[in-house]
């Protein structure tokens, strides 16, 4: 629905495929006040995670809608932002016209978000949005699948084309890798990048994926625009050992979810959903072996092997932390003498989830700047 | 890849891919290709309801159909085990466990303990268990706790197609004999499941649902009346945790005393019959290990001390049901 110029509807986000609805947990501001883009406007829970929605206008808060408690469809409207000199009357005008989209059929929303394509290295599940801009590949790090991009893929496709892809190994790719470790990976996103025809993209890589965006620089810098790395691996030694080993050892419910702690800054986005679906990943038959072998061959020691930062100097490239990253310390940002960085407060490994459009702001200019 | 799949679909996956994995996994038991004399085409039936269909056009005569003798196949399925094969026999209905429990748990049951480890018994004993079938009171009884009593055995009982296909590649994978029941009333329920083979482990109850008021612990066909009972009372703002046990040996304590610690209330919900059963064992074990945790006795909903009726009325009033474990749960809110 088309909104008048100077009223900005907030509305209930829709956070990976299978999110219908939403709790509104809480209003984390009062009617009344002045919001700013990036401002954390509400507390929304869904069954899989919790996550503050963070204003994409700014305006005033001129009405909650919405009551904190209750359970609302995706796309309903929350709230009502609004400049001080637009009238109440154009306001509850807005209000009483607003109807929620209805939403896609289930299963044409499954079969269009989710793909899979056969390359060179085997079957690649992927999700793509938006039709026009830039080409942008979305690379998860160990252990993770394109959901590690939740909050931030439909962002980005507002101005992009955007690719999130799951590894080999990892999701619902081919479990087996070729040859595990960063040019293994490396040459699997080139597979996925020249079976969809892509010429060149910009890489944004998270944890691994970014040693893994930073390894296609290295090798064939003429695929990349440019790079955004999140809670990068490859940029120094350290690296949380216990993390990795307790990641690949857990079997269980009990004993993966410390392990998983270590991920955030706030401990209460880890709830049994999040702990559960990696479960069911962990338990499928090659991925124990795959993360066995991608460890030993990336981790050597306690240390991270392959230290890239040096060979991507020439490239555009974002670096985006967590100030409170306990697998991958955000001093490694400092080995990015020519880079763009930002240590984002308050967010742990998985920023990009935890502050997501803080993160989303800054991918979006590097990648349109 | 995940598609929606059927609990019986399932099972006949997960054997179908042990079998493609491993050339020592064999399947027996009473018609399981098509019955005696069937010339074993690819439509012949696959079992009374057809859980093992297509598999002997795929894997031949590593399927067989055995003569009408439990104490035979059974006995020949856990002396095959010990001697380095991996059979999946099909006892159809655990009812008929009355014929083979000798072979069960006087053999199976005890070869690791009596040779001090030095045997293994990597036998898989599938069987159809409990009510609402119609089938009258030989072949419709939860006889869960008779093997669950038993050390030396382990006992599975799934409640949905995700878990049945993970729990028996598991039970498959196993070194020690593995009873696995199936809920015959489930056989139709869909659920996402994995494309890929997986397992998983036993000895980890599944969480359905969060809640901090009561504690509802349950398996097989059970766990969906204890969901939807509470679903009803979370319309009464009554949060209920409910706790798939998933395999009753071995069992999840652990679980269900972190539940309980939170909630302070449980009902324990089977389809057995109520003395000796499931219900009684957790009840005990809760009240004897979280005894200051608990604010109301615990509940127990089960089957009455009676033979499963044949009359449809009486057996759908037989079988507990989501108004019952309401009720339990209104009790232990009532103290």
């Amino acid at each position: 629905m088309k909104s008048p110029a100077n009223i900005t509807p907030v509305l209930m986000p829709k956070w990976g495929l299978s999110m219908t609805k939403g709790l509104l947990s809480d209003w984390l501001v009062e009617e009344g006040t002045r919001i700013s883009i990036g401002d954390e406007i509400m507390e929304v829970e869904t069954d899989k995670i919790a996550s503050a929605v963070e204003a994409t206008d700014e305006g005033v808060l001129r009405r909650c809608v919405a009551v904190a408690g209750e359970t609302y469809p995706v796309q309903a409207l929350m709230g009502v932002l609004a400049a001080e000199e637009v009238g109440d009357a154009d306001i509850d005008a807005f209000i009483d016209a607003y109807e929620v989209p209805q939403a896609e059929d289930d299963e044409d929303a499954e079969t269009s978000q989710y793909e899979f394509v056969e390359t060179s290295v085997g079957r690649i599940r992927y999700a793509l949005r938006g039709d026009e801009g830039p080409v942008v590949v979305l690379i998860h790090g160990f252990g993770g699948d394109l959901d590690n991009w939740l909050f931030n893929i439909d962002a980005l496709a507002e101005k992009t084309r955007v690719y999130a892809i799951d590894l080999p190994g990892h999701g619902q790719s081919i479990k087996q890798i070729e040859d595990p470790g960063l040019s293994g990976l490396a040459n699997a996103v080139r597979a996925f990048m020249s079976t969809v025809e892509i010429d060149s993209a910009h890489l944004v890589g998270h944890s691994m994926g970014a040693a893994v965006a930073a390894t296609v620089v290295s090798e064939t810098p003429d695929l990349v625009q440019s790079l955004s790395l999140v809670s990068a691996a490859g940029l120094g030694v350290e690296i949380n050992s216990a993390y990795i080993d307790g990641f690949v050892a857990a079997v269980s419910r009990r004993e993966l979810k410390p392990v998983l702690l270590n991920l955030f800054a706030d401990p209460s986005l880890v709830n049994r959903a999040m702990v559960d679906e990696l479960l069911k990943y962990k338990r499928l038959d090659g991925v124990g072996d795959a993360l066995t072998h991608l460890a030993s061959n990336l981790f050597v020691d306690g240390r991270q092997k392959t230290i890239l930062a040096e060979q991507i100097s020439d490239l555009r490239t974002l670096v985006v932390w967590g100030s409170e990253d306990r697998v991958i310390p955000a001093s490694h940002a400092i080995n990015m003498k020519s880079a763009k960085v930002e240590v984002i407060e308050g967010a742990g490994h998985m920023v990009q989830m935890e502050k997501a459009s803080r993160v989303n702001h800054l991918i979006l200019a590097h990648i349109l700047g | 890849m995940a598609r929606n799949l059927s609990f019986k679909d399932a099972i006949n996956e997960a054997l179908d891919q042990e079998m493609s994995r491993d050339p020592t996994v064999i399947v027996m038991g009473e018609d399981i290709v098509g019955g005696t004399g069937s010339p074993g085409e690819a439509d012949a039936w696959g079992g009374v309801l057809g859980v093992t269909k297509g598999l002997y056009a795929k894997h031949g005569d590593r399927l067989m159909d055995t003569p009408l003798s439990e104490s035979a196949y059974i006995g020949a399925a856990v002396g095959a085990a010990t001697c380095g094969l991996r059979p999946v026999a099909e006892l159809m209905f655990l009812d008929f466990l009355g014929v083979c429990f000798d072979q069960i748990f006087n053999q199976a049951a005890k070869f690791r303990y009596m040779f001090g480890g030095k045997a293994e018994t990597p036998v898989t004993i599938r069987a159809m268990v409990g009510g609402g079938f119609r089938a009258a009171a030989q072949h419709s009884q939860m006889l869960t706790p008779i093997i669950t009593h038993i050390p030396g055995l382990k006992v599975v009982c799934a409640s949905n197609a995700y878990d049945a296909k993970g729990l028996l590649i598991q039970s498959i994978r196993d070194n020690d004999p593995v009873i696995f029941c199936e809920h015959k009333n489930l056989y139709a329920h869909e659920v996402d499941v994995p494309e890929e083979s997986y397992t998983i482990p036993f000895g980890e109850a599944n969480i359905m649902r969060d809640g901090s008021d009561v504690t509802i612990v349950a398996y097989g066909l059970m766990v969906h009346r204890a969901s939807e009972a509470a679903a009803l009372l979370a319309g009464d703002g009554v949060e209920c945790e409910v706790i798939d046990l998933r395999t009753l040996s071995p069992i999840d304590t652990e679980t269900i005393i972190e539940s309980v610690e939170k909630t302070g209330r449980l009902v324990c919900v089977d389809e057995a019959n109520p003395r000796c059963s499931i219900a009684a064992d957790v009840c005990a074990t809760i009240s004897q290990e979280s005894f200051a945790s608990l604010k109301a006795a615990p509940q127990m909903v089960t089957a009455p001390h009676s033979p499963v009726p044949f009359s449809p009325a009486l057996e759908d009033l037989y079988i507990p049901g989501a108004g019952q474990i309401v009720d339990a749960v209104r009790k232990t809110l009532e103290a």
